[in-house]
């Protein structure tokens, strides 16, 4: 069966939901869903310091999609997906999705094999060397954010790509915070 | 040399250097899309002040969040200070963090171990 955005986003959301976005991100749109997270965690009552630790995931995950979502052309314009879940206390997931281009795709897999690779003071070091030495652009710093979650949650990346037509793919990906 | 005075966003920092008595301050949450674009203005300013620097230059650094493009800037406004320590003048950096906060000592440390300059880690009670 072929992969359908609606239905995915549909599953994605019909459980422990406590945020979800989708459509067009703009640096508005960011602000806006930090506010929310924020506002909601401490009504929750979510403990300052996971609160801290889920803002800092959500702003990588967010700045990510603005900064190398892409759009497939025509149709339903850019789109991307998040969404923050409670699945129970004191334990929460962040699920995301973007369209990615094709070209980009083995070198993003790459990257997420290699940090889910790594142990947590492996991760330290790789992301000070990449830190210290390589080059940003206006775009952010060449996975500095992907290691960083990896590093917070201590948990695994997962990822999916899904095959949309001959040059793009919807890039899922979600992290468990705890 | 003119100071610098910025008054902090949702998603910038208060930021406020000052050449007259060294004191260099950069406070709040540096998350901007474009980190190269709020930091180019402090790294230039480091790049004057490093050329006739305060006998002792002061560095607060408190943060209570900073995404991973800000990290590289913040490394190289450190750079800069570096230089001018490594001039033989009298720089020190106090990195703030919460007390519960490992993650932001962590990354100091980080910094910390990158650099030849002294820091300062400082615990603030919440």
């Amino acid at each position: 069966m072929s992969f359908e955005l609606s239905n995915w986003y549909e599953e994605v959301v019909k459980a422990d939901t406590i945020i979800s976005y989708k459509g067009i991100l703009s640096k508005d749109d960011i602000s806006d869903l930090l506010n929310q997270i924020e506002i909601k965690l401490e009504l929750n009552n979510v403990n300052p310091k996971l609160v801290r630790k889920i803002y800092n995931v959500a702003v990588e995950i967010l700045q990510n999609i603005y900064h190398h979502g892409e759009s497939p052309g025509g149709g339903d314009g850019d789109f991307a997906a998040f969404i923050l879940k409670e699945y129970e206390e004191n334990s929460f997931g962040i699920i995301s999705g973007n369209y990615a281009n094709k070209t980009k795709i083995r070198l993003l897999k790459d990257r997420l094999e290699q940090i889910n690779y790594l142990e947590s003071a492996e991760l330290r070091i790789l992301y000070k060397i990449i830190l210290n030495n390589q080059q940003f652009s206006e775009k952010g710093g060449g996975g500095l954010g992907m290691i960083d979650i990896a590093k917070k949650t201590g948990n695994k990346l997962i990822y999916n790509f899904y095959n949309l037509d001959s040059n793009h793919f919807f890039y899922t990906f979600s992290v468990a915070i705890s | 040399m003119d100071p610098i005075k910025i008054k902090g966003t949702r998603k910038t920092p208060d930021v406020s250097f000052d050449a007259g008595n060294g004191k260099i301050e950069i406070e709040g949450r540096s998350i901007p899309e474009n980190s190269i674009e709020f930091y180019k203005p402090l790294v230039d300013w480091l790049d004057e002040y490093a050329k006739d620097p305060n006998a002792n230059t002061s560095v607060d650094i408190k943060l209570e969040y900073f995404n991973t493009s800000s990290s590289k800037c913040i490394l190289d406004v450190f750079k800069k200070l570096e230089s001018i320590f490594k001039n033989d003048q009298s720089v020190i950096i106090n990195w703030y963090y919460e007390e519960d906060d490992e993650d932001m000592l962590e990354a100091g440390e980080d910094y910390q171990s990158i650099l030849k300059i002294p820091f300062k880690m400082i615990e603030m009670e919440e």
